[in-house]
């Protein structure tokens, strides 16, 4: 299939629970727009959710933002730190470092990171502590 | 089985929804951790959980699912349930413990969601 080129951002703000999820759910609404079918649009808005609650818990805020092209869909998650010392151990399920307030929301069981790898077609995560994180879903589409 | 039948077996308390109780369910999902939720479950899954707060109510629209319920006669606050009326979801309270919920939705016939296959396996379409 084809769908239209198509970029957008939001910026997500470090510890604001209340709106955690509505960038994700307009992405979600956005591509369900464009006619992503049902399966891709799962899994996309899964990636997004996770990464969006991972700026949220972790990072001092950034950006989530999203390209589709006929060639597929692109998520990308970038923060302004603290970064990741050891992204081995943050992709094993069930490693965290999220407090009780993350779990009190219900996320920070560890899962977010395998969650986004397993759900996307390509997955990309460089992180440097005391700068920042960049991680990168791709979801190829046709 | 539809949402109804869950409303029977739990003698639970339907907060929005009534309109669409004749909705399929296929297998339920029990956990107040949302990522092992958004790890496994599928739209015509159940979501039985303790979470009250809006993240719940997130993932289900993240997951295309149909109905909550809440657990132990929690009832969540009415922006929650609004939100959850907009998405057109069911949602449901139990007045019995999550434990007992799920026992009485197995008992009933009600199903597990498939856990997610192994890293690197193919996913569930």
């Amino acid at each position: 299939m084809s769908a239209p080129a198509f970029t957008r951002g939001f910026d997500i703000e470090s510890q604001d629970y209340e709106r955690a999820g509505e960038a994700s759910a307009s992405i979600k609404q956005a591509l369900r727009q464009l006619g992503i079918g049902a399966d891709i649009l799962r899994r996309v808005s899964v990636v997004a959710y996770e990464a969006e609650m991972n700026l949220v818990i972790h990072s001092l805020g950034g950006q989530l933002s999203i390209r589709v092209d006929p060639e597929g869909i692109v998520l990308t998650a970038e923060d302004r730190g603290p970064g990741i010392s050891d992204i081995e151990s943050a992709m094993r399920a069930g490693f965290s470092t999220a407090d009780d307030r993350a779990r009190d929301m219900g996320f920070g069981a560890g899962m977010g990171l395998p969650n986004m790898r397993r759900n996307a077609d390509e997955f990309l995560i460089e992180s440097r502590p005391g700068v920042g994180t960049r991680l990168e879903a791709r979801f190829h589409l046709g | 089985m539809v949402i109804a039948d869950l409303v029977r077996l739990l003698d639970a308390q339907v907060l929005c929804g009534q309109d669409r109780l004749d909705t399929p369910v296929v297998s339920a999902c029990c956990s107040d951790l949302m990522s092992d939720v958004l790890a496994f479950v599928s739209e015509k899954t159940v979501l039985l959980t303790g979470l009250t707060n809006m993240h719940a109510v997130r993932t289900a629209e993240i997951l295309d699912l149909k109905c909550l319920i809440f657990a132990r006669g929690k009832v969540p606050g009415d922006d929650i349930l609004a939100r959850a009326d907009e998405l057109g979801l069911v949602v449901l309270c139990s007045r019995h413990t999550m434990f007992t919920s799920a026992g009485l939705l197995y008992a009933g016939g009600l199903r597990g969601a498939a856990l997610p296959e192994d890293e690197g396996a193919p996913r569930a379409g």
